[in-house]
Formats: C-alpha cells, structure tokens, sequence
C-alpha cells in the first residue's frame, strides 16, 4: 500500500473530484429545498430552480416596468464600471508608489512607516467619512474600493521589488542604465506580473467594499439590488445575482491569469516541459 | 588605457575594519586573480572597484581620475548568480546595454538601430559559443552557458575593467577549463583589465598575471573586528604572459 501522499488521480479524477463539491451542493440544495416546498408550497426561501430561472428572466431580459431599463444589465454596468476605476486607480497608485518604495532608498524612507500604518486603517470604518466627502455617489464607492486595495498592493509591490537581486540592479548600472531606464526595462516587466497576481488576490475585498458601499448607499448596481430585494426575501433574485458576481469575479481572475501567461512567456520558461 | 591605482585604502563597517592600508598599482590589461579565505575582504574589494560602496579612507582611481562613486559602463562585472536578466531571452540580453545607450527613454531600439545592435549581439554570442541559443530564455540554459551569456553581456559595452566575483563557483569542473579558454581568448581580444574573485587558488594561478593574495596581518583574539586584511602577496606571474602558453595550460 503506497503512501496516499504519492497516489495521484488521472485526468478523469480530477475531473471526477472537482466536480463532485460542486454536485454535491447542488445535491444538497435541490433536496432541502423540495422538502421545504412540500410543506410550504409558497415558502421564499429555498426557492425551486424554475423560479430562479424565472426572476433572472424577469431582472435581465425584460424591460423594467417603471424606467425600462433591463435591470440585471444596468446593474452589472454599473458595479463593474465602480470596480474597473477603483481597481485601475489602486494599480496606478501600487506601480507609482510601490516601484518608488522598493527601488528609491529616499522614496522608502518617506513613505514606508506612512504606508505601514495607512494599510491599518480598516476601510469600513472610514466608509461614513468618505460619503461625507466624497459626496453619497460613485466616488465615495470607487475611493472606499482605492482606500481598501491599494495599501496591500502598494506593499506587496514594494516588498516584490525590494526582493529583486542586488546584482540585476547593479549589472544595469553597469550597463549604463538610469534609474529611469532600470525602472522601465528591468523593473517594470518583472514586478507587473506580480502585481497581477496580487490583483487576484486583491478581487475579493474589492467586491467586498464594491458591495458594502452600495448596499448603503445607491440608485444601482449588483449589491444595491441584492440588499433592496432583501426587503421582500426575493431569494430567486438574490441566489442568481450572488452566482452572477461569482462567475465575474471568476472570470476576472482567470483574465488576469490568462493575461500572465501570454504577455510574460518567461514566467514558464525552464519550468515543466517549455 | 585602464590603469588603476589604490592608495592607501581603509574599508570599516560599524565595529569592524574589513580592508587596510590597501596600495596598488595595477597596469593596463592585467588579468587580476583575487585569493584569500573567506571574508578576508576581496569580495568587498570587489564592491569598492565597482563603485557600489565608498572606501572610508583612501582613493581608488582609473587612469588617473578618481572612480565614480557607482557603478556605470566603464566597469563590467559579471557575479556568481543573478548576473542575467530572467525576463529577456539571450539576444536581448546582450544588446541590453546597447539599448540603454541609445534610447535614453525608453531603453529601447527600434528599426535600423536594434538591427544593428542584434547584429552586434549575434556576434558577441557566436564567440561566446551561444549561437545557437539566440531566442531562450536564461532559464532555459545551464549554468555554464548562462555565465557565458553573462560575460557576453558584460563584453558588449568594452568597458575598461571587467570585474568578476566568483564566476565560475557554481560551475562543475569540464564547464569551468571551457570558461578558462573562454575568458583568456575574449581577454586576449580586448585588452581590458581584469579582477576576479575566486576562492580556488589553482584557478587564480590558471587564469591571472597577477595574483593578489587578501590575508589579515594582524590579529587581536579578543577582538576580531580589530584589524583589516591587506594584500598580503602581490604575485607578478611575468613568464606565464603568453597567453598562448596559458591557454595549453589549460587545455
């Protein structure tokens, strides 16, 4: 008998066991919500697949009754248009900040104890004090999504930089190279793949405060209409919208990655069969 | 040419003088070997000629002038590990340098210019023996040929000093008596002055004109911060000049 840490599934295992969670919880759903609709054929909570179909018909493909608008759309727009800019900004803000921080002795000097203490801050609790300033529409949201993400970025740039080896910096010097020229041929292509990765990671809590802040306050959006709808337990809207920001934020994950594998070749080179 | 000179150099960290009363006279085109044990301060001599530290006392100065406090062209160096660029296949590794030259911006070449400067690259490669490794990248290469590549990169500017801190330790021994003809032939061809680190003696002998032994002369047992080393030998290798004798020597 082989250690279990040596036994590794074939190709049809892997799909077999990754399927399996996700068969199991559908499983799970289905059975529990059949036996809550035998007792109570008009219970709202666990509601059949049919009416899930259903509401999304009725959000997505239908013209509101009211302002005509396809709601599923116009909310999707929306929240994507709110994380996109927030996203972008905290990037801009990670790469200016970050690459300062971890190649400028000067720049890190100034700015790392600052940093340190800013990323502290949790964002929620600032979230009052951004609607008083920001004003209660988008830029209050977009900057609750910057004051949430770009901290970590900026720092986990900042330590990906400083981890570079001494003698790839000195052998540009000794190729002649500025600081500026070190920054954008040494530097930069070696660090945006890592901010990439850091981006994944960074999705979550961006759709975290994307949510929160228009759960709070707004006239549109995914997490708007998830907490309005909550008011009538409108379970068939609110399960296939929570399923639509998964699968964007799944999708936007894999983007990010699909973009490391094209645009950064050398990231697989000498790794596995190349 | 490339003259350097040392005059009385200290090198002291915090609590300890690693370097003392260090004088120097190193004409052009000498091939340096720096041996000695380990932390006696080559390494850190090594450091002060590239420009990456400052002496604490005392003068480094090429050709007359006092060396620039950091690392630029003039020098080229080539380090045990680290020395090339992971993102850049071979050939873009070697015009590099080329591209920051003349692109002050961007560091980058566009039509004729970056023909030209692969050009120059291919040919730089060809004598390093990459020739047919133009479009990999550096972690496609064994250890030998990525050294190589380093060298070839370093070469392509024609600083005046080459610098080199161990760079062939990692190397098994077949791939280092490549290296050593390697280095002597490109030596040869470009008359520039060489220092290398190295912690195996036989190869200092090997490849040097010169052999500059780093040892602490002085020693307080209670406090071995107390005192520098210095160059304790300093071996002129005048009847192995030819290099055509060395490189049987080799071989």
């Amino acid at each position: 008998m082989r250690r279990i840490i040596n036994r590794r599934p074939g190709r049809g295992g892997v799909l077999f066991w990754g399927a399996l969670p996700f068969l199991a919880a559908c499983a799970a759903y289905a059975v529990a919500s059949a036996l809550r609709l035998a007792e109570n054929p008009n219970d709202k909570l666990l509601p059949p697949l049919s009416n899930m179909v259903a509401a999304v018909g009725r959000m997505a493909f239908t013209p509101d009754a009211r302002t005509g608008d396809y709601l599923m759309w116009v909310d999707t727009v929306a929240s994507l248009h709110r994380l996109g800019l927030g996203l972008g900004v905290a990037t801009a803000l990670a790469l200016v900040i970050g690459i300062g921080m971890g190649l400028i002795p000067y720049v890190r000097a100034g700015l790392s104890p600052f940093v340190a203490m800013l990323s502290m801050v949790p964002p929620m609790a600032v979230l009052p004090v951004l609607f008083i300033v920001f004003g209660l529409d988008e830029l209050s949201k977009v900057v609750l999504i910057v004051v949430g993400v770009a901290p970590f970025l900026v720092r986990d740039l900042a330590m990906r930089v400083g981890e570079m080896p001494r003698e790839q910096l000195i052998k540009a010097q000794t190729l002649g190279a500025s600081t500026w020229q070190i920054v954008v041929r040494v530097v930069l292509p070696q660090v945006v793949p890592r901010l990439a990765d850091a981006l994944r990671l960074s999705l979550g809590p961006a759709w975290l405060f994307l949510i929160s802040a228009e759960a709070i306050a707004a006239t549109e959006g995914l997490g708007y209409r998830i907490f309005l709808v909550r008011r009538y337990m409108a379970m068939d809207v609110i399960l296939p919208y929570v399923a639509w920001i998964t699968l964007l934020a799944f999708a936007s994950d894999y983007l990010l990655r699909r973009f490391n594998d094209v645009c950064f070749p050398w990231l697989k080179a000498g790794k596995g069969s190349s | 040419m490339s003259t350097v000179t040392v005059r009385d150099l200290w090198m002291e960290y915090p609590n300890q003088v690693v370097l003392e009363r260090v004088n120097l006279e190193i004409p052009s085109g000498e091939f340096c070997a720096l041996v000695g044990p380990s932390g006696c301060g080559k390494t850190t001599f090594l450091r002060l000629l590239l420009g990456e530290e400052s002496p604490t006392r005392g003068a480094i100065e090429l050709d007359g002038a006092p060396l620039v406090a950091e690392p630029g062209p003039d020098r080229g160096v080539v380090f045990q590990r680290y020395s090339v660029f992971p993102h850049l296949t071979v050939l873009e590794n070697v015009i590099l340098g080329r591209e920051f030259q003349g692109s002050r911006l961007l560091g980058r070449l566009f039509g004729a210019q970056r023909r030209a400067a692969m050009e120059e690259g291919r040919g730089v490669l060809e004598a390093v023996g990459l020739g047919n490794h133009l479009s990999k990248y550096p972690a496609e290469l064994s250890g030998g040929m990525q050294q190589r590549l380093a060298i070839a990169q370093a070469l392509i500017l024609k600083p005046k000093v080459l610098l080199l801190d161990e760079p062939f330790g990692a190397l098994d021994p077949g791939t280092k008596a490549q290296m050593y003809e390697l280095l002597l032939r490109l030596w040869a061809d470009e008359k520039m002055t060489v220092f290398m680190v190295t912690h195996d003696l036989k190869e200092g002998f090997t490849l040097g004109t010169r052999v500059l032994a780093f040892d602490k002369v002085r020693v307080d047992p209670t406090d071995p911060g107390a005192y520098g080393a210095t160059v304790t030998y300093d071996l002129p290798l005048t009847e192995k000049k030819a290099v055509g004798v060395r490189l049987q020597a080799v071989s």
